[in-house]
């Protein structure tokens, strides 16, 4: 077969490497079809520098009608399949129209570029950030090249952090006070907070809290709206008693969150939400949910 | 059958965990061999899993928590070791944390919590906190409890104590308390959460479950006084005060009645005594089904062996006024808790009393303290019928007799008779018996009038038949023993002064009168022979006795002992009273009282003629008579004419003619007396000897009548011995040829056909033979005089 394949090899191959790409810290990602690979890891305002390297299979020489480097920011809604938004679109030609008979190698740079969104794969849409090389040819198609990276931003602790705290309950069934320490959680946080049960008249038999992940795509008529949830938590066994206070005490890092996205575009928005569930010997369940703002706090290590 | 299948499937149900256990235990010593943290922490949970059943008993749960509990053992081996899985105990204090359910996270935590205090990478006091903090996440009864009590147990060693390892600038014993206690009180309140689980009808199996679990609760109690650092003022201002609280608050009585007792067993004496105010001002508090006298009493006891254990702890009981105190305390349980019943009460009074008497053997003021709460108590109740408040009534009462060993001191006590007044008629016997024993085994002697007045007022259900008693129903045997026993305790009663012996024999004499004709004949005697006593005792010192003031004269106490014996005349038991009679009669004698003398020889007569009626009783009277009579030396000729002559009289006038025979010579004894100034009237002598002769004779021509054959010589053989009496007594009137004249006559009896021998008296008369053949051949003045008899 590889005689074949060997027949729509295309004539030469495109590599692309970044300048510090040795020390550039490298994350995975899950690519289209599934596979996680591992791609170099940036933030906004940072510059985007390496080479790319086309080299024509052996003895060939490749005639181009240029070379262009692109830097893309996409969006893709799955329900709007193929059909890619992008937000940034920065170009850098490299050569222009000729012929190739040997490899050759051309540095680009894009400084300081402006990526304001993360990179996210959610349940209804992705976001990602894609390098891509042009090898334009008139006839035989173009060759092209994508390198994926990844793009997390980080935010420092923000200067207000109010704790949630609320008194919630059925009349004369069920009296709770619960508090979380924060409304703003890094993604490596801890939850700390305390149920205290004011007024009990229905037999409990468990508390959990859940993280949920709530997904929103599209606007207007066509929001599509995904909830999953990422993290159930068991804070209490048995039921508690008029005054008892339960301790919650939540680490996030087990988990696989993002930081809080609001209206990325105007495409969509991720929101996290903590979902207090007391659930009755007849399994009844009784819940409050409470936003909490995710952020990604820029790690010292 | 569906308990039955209750219990099948439990142990269906404990099977299954078991094996769930077993299952993951598999994969988690091949995690721990390949130290493999990840998978450790991962099948640690999932078999810690199995303990979140809700489906078994506290005792099933148990084994299925020891089974857990071996391979949390292991994983904290591999915990503490850092080589093994390259984690920091920091961080594996947060990667078990993770675990989704509360139950397997929380017994993780604990584990690494514990190698996380051995580290010392963290104060002691703060992994501690975080624990019994987060531990708060199951409340869960059961499941609560045993988390907790591994929290207890792994964290046992790791206390901050003084002078542990764990002690250090920051972390002091105080946080260990402070730890004990929180965990303490969260396991008791999930503990008597237990209570208010689960259907009414099914109380009495929860209460079952609860008292298998209560030692959870309590070791915490145990681990608290354990640790060094707890001093007396630690224990008292911080350590007791919490525990109480909680106890108190908890308003269960299975938890209050098991903790109270708790803290009464783990924690020393010493500080049980310091703290008593504050540990009895508990005790009002308690619900009112507590058994708190239970509590109390093994309180007082442990106090009283406290006490026994070594003098020198004595003054500390004086300094905090123990008694007080816990008087004070018992007064008010018994005030709150409206429905305890009385035995309850008492119960606890019988405890105090022998704390009491323990502490404070001295303190008889406190015995009487006791004893008038009790009356007061018992007040205004009836008679107790309940067996067991009797029970502890009679426990009561014995406890200072017991103490004491001596009735007197009992005495003192003004209140004692006034509980025992609250006994039934029998259980009051049985307790006055009991006081009668005590006297007798310890040899007590109650020496006034007043003591014996009590003493009497004690026992006066011996004494007199009690109102409303019949007396039908009585034992005769028991009745028996009875009275037999207050007559011995008569003779305990006495006094060296007259004076004062003549009080109490007046007080007795009062006493006893009350008695009825059926105690009478028992409790006479007694009394007449210790006032006997005490006549002869003034007789001794009969110089001393000056001035008629003196109450005490012999005189007095023969008229006092002239009224005693005359009650014996309602009884009636006139041979008794005759033998009394003769007793005073001698003694008057002695006294040199001829009146006195004469007019009870009157009275013994008199009962003779008109009382004694049986032919046998005249016979055994008479002989006493005689016997009696021939002792004394007081009369002058004229009165003893007249005696002697009624008892020979009476003599001559028995029914049966062997009776009459032997009474009459043993009448010439009364003419007889062998004393230096004795009376010596060898014909008045020779006259009854003749006289019962006769009546041999008579006697013996009698029986030859009815029966055709003669009775035996027994007769003539005595009166023979009387004879050999008087002759050697040296009576002229008896002579050789007189006695000679006899032994012809009783051998010639011997050999006539009609008589039938008798063994005995023929062996009696060869014997008689006998001694006169050795008088014979002794010689010297005897023998003279025997030498003209010829056998």
């Amino acid at each position: 077969m590889n005689f074949i394949i060997g027949a729509f090899k295309p004539a030469c191959n495109v590599s692309i490497t970044f300048s510090d790409g040795k020390s550039r810290k490298q994350v995975p990602l899950k690519n289209e079809n599934g596979q996680t690979v591992t791609v170099p890891l940036f933030q906004s305002q940072e510059t985007i520098a390496g080479k790319i390297s086309v080299e024509p299979v052996s003895g060939k020489k490749v005639e181009h009608n240029g070379i262009k480097v692109e830097l893309l920011g996409q969006i893709e809604m799955y329900f709007d399949r193929g059909n890619f938004y992008d937000f940034t679109s920065l170009v850098r030609e490299l050569d222009v129209p000729g012929e190739i008979y040997e490899r050759k190698t051309y540095p680009f740079e894009f400084s300081s570029v402006e990526m304001p969104y993360e990179t996210y794969n959610g349940a209804n849409v992705r976001l990602r950030y894609v390098l891509k090389v042009t090898v334009s040819r008139g006839y035989a198609g173009s060759i092209v090249e994508h390198q994926n990276f990844v793009v997390r931003n980080y935010t420092p602790p923000p200067s207000i952090n109010n704790s949630i705290k609320m008194e919630v309950g059925i009349e004369d069934c069920l009296h709770i006070e619960f508090e979380y320490n924060k409304g703003k959680y890094h993604l490596k946080d801890v939850i700390v907070g305390k149920i205290y049960f004011l007024l009990v008249r229905i037999k409990l038999k468990n508390m959990d809290l859940e993280i949920r992940r709530r997904e929103s795509t599209g606007s207007g008529a066509n929001t599509h709206v995904e909830t999953e949830t990422l993290a159930k938590f068991e804070l209490m066994d048995g039921a508690p008693v008029r005054g008892e206070s339960i301790p919650i005490r939540l680490f996030l890092s087990p988990y696989e969150l993002t930081p809080t996205y609001r209206n990325i575009n105007n495409k969509f928005s991720v929101k996290y939400y903590l979902n207090l569930v007391l659930v009755d010997e007849e399994d009844r369940r009784y819940f409050k949910q409470q936003e909490i703002t995710m952020y990604r706090l820029q790690e010292t290590s | 059958m569906m308990i039955s299948n209750g219990i099948e499937d439990e142990e269906k149900w404990l099977a299954e965990g078991m094996a769930g256990i077993q299952h993951n235990a598999f994969y988690l010593h091949r995690a721990l061999d390949s130290n493999n943290l990840r998978e450790a922490l991962k099948y640690s949970a999932l078999l810690l899993s199995e303990l979140r059943t809700s489906r078994l008993s506290p005792h099933k749960y148990y084994e299925l928590y020891m089974r857990a509990f071996d391979e949390l053992r292991r994983l904290e081996m591999f915990f503490k070791d850092e080589n093994r899985h390259g984690c920091s105990v920091v961080d594996l204090y947060e990667l078990v944390q993770h675990a989704g359910n509360i139950l397997p996270r929380l017994y993780l935590l604990c584990t690494v919590g514990s190698v996380y205090i051995k580290s010392k990478e963290a104060p002691a006091k703060d992994v501690l906190k975080d624990l019994v903090e987060m531990c708060r996440g199951v409340q869960h009864p059961i499941r609560g409890l045993f988390l907790r009590s591994y929290l207890a147990q792994i964290s046992r060693d790791e206390l901050p104590d003084i002078a542990s390892e764990y002690e250090s600038e920051g972390d002091t014993f105080m946080d260990a308390v402070e730890f004990v206690l929180q965990n303490f009180a969260e396991m008791n309140k999930l503990w008597v959460r237990m209570q208010h689980q689960g259907p009414l009808r099914e109380r009495e199996k929860l209460d079952k479950e609860r008292n298998e679990l209560r030692d959870l609760v309590g070791k915490n109690l145990h681990v608290l006084s354990q640790i060094e650092g707890v001093d007396l003022e630690i224990y008292r201002d911080t350590v007791l005060p919490r525990v109480l609280e909680q106890v108190v608050n908890c308003k269960d009585e299975l938890a209050q009645y098991y903790l109270m007792d708790c803290i009464i067993q783990v924690f020393p004496d010493e500080y049980h005594l310091q703290t008593l105010e504050t540990l009895l001002g508990a005790c009002p508090q308690l619900q009112s089904a507590v058994d708190i006298k239970t509590v109390l009493s093994r309180l007082m006891e442990r106090l009283s062996n406290y006490a026994a254990s070594s003098p020198e702890v004595l003054p500390e009981f004086l300094q905090v006024e123990a008694f007080t105190k816990l008087s004070n305390a018992i007064g008010k349980v018994i005030e709150a808790q409206v429905d305890m019943p009385i035995v309850g009460a008492i119960t606890l009074y019988v405890s105090l009393l022998t704390f009491t008497l323990h502490v404070h053997p001295d303190r008889l003021d406190y015995v009487d303290q006791v004893l008038g709460e009790c009356v007061k108590k018992l007040s205004g109740k009836a008679k107790l019928q309940d067996s067991r408040v009797t029970k502890q009534v009679v426990a009561l009462l014995s406890a200072p007799l017991e103490k004491y060993n001596d009735i007197v001191t009992a005495l003192t006590l003004s209140n004692y008779p006034r509980v025992m007044d609250h006994l039934d008629a029998a259980t009051n016997k049985v307790m006055a018996m009991v006081i009668i024993q005590s006297i007798m085994k310890n040899n007590t002697c109650v020496s006034t009038s007043d003591k014996v007045e009590v003493l009497f007022e004690l026992i006066k259900g011996l004494i007199k038949d009690i109102e409303g008693t019949s007396t039908d129903e009585l034992d005769e045997e028991d009745f028996k023993e009875e009275q037999n026993s207050v007559a011995r305790l008569m003779h305990m009663l006495y006094n060296d002064d007259p004076e004062e012996m003549l009080k109490i024999i007046n007080t007795v004499w009062k006493h006893i009168m009350a008695g009825g004709p059926k105690r009478l004949p028992f409790t006479v005697p007694p009394l007449v022979f210790s006032t006997l006593k005490l006549v002869r005792r003034l007789q001794v010192q009969d110089g001393d006795v000056a001035g008629e003031e003196v109450p005490a004269t012999p005189k007095k106490i023969f008229q006092i002992l002239n009224q005693i014996i005359e009650a014996l005349s309602v009884v009636p038991s006139p041979e008794l009273a005759l033998r009394l009679y003769l007793q005073c009669a001698e003694a008057a004698n002695d006294c040199d009282l001829e009146p006195v003398a004469y007019e009870f020889f009157t009275q013994a007569f008199v009962l003779y003629e008109e009382e004694v009626a049986d032919s046998k009783a005249q016979v055994t009277a008479i002989h006493l008579i005689i016997g009696t009579l021939q002792r004394m030396n007081v009369f002058g000729i004229e009165n003893r004419d007249t005696l002697t002559h009624k008892a020979t009289g009476y003599s001559a006038k028995l029914l049966k003619k062997p009776d009459q025979c032997r009474a009459v010579y043993a009448c010439s004894h009364l003419f007889w007396v062998d004393d230096q100034d004795g009376i010596k009237d060898g014909e008045r002598v020779l006259l009854c000897l003749k006289r019962s002769l006769r009546i041999a004779n008579a006697a013996q021509q009698m029986v030859n009548v009815t029966r055709g054959s003669s009775g035996p010589v027994t007769l003539f053989v005595e009166i023979l011995n009387k004879y050999l009496y008087f002759f050697e007594k040296g009576s002229p009137q008896i002579t050789g040829a007189a006695i000679q004249g006899l032994i012809e006559l009783i051998k010639t009896e011997m050999q006539s056909d009609s008589t039938t021998s008798n063994p005995a008296s023929d062996a009696f008369f060869a014997s008689t033979l006998r001694y006169i053949r050795f008088q014979k051949q002794k010689g010297g003045v005897m023998g003279e005089k025997y030498d003209p008899i010829k056998l």
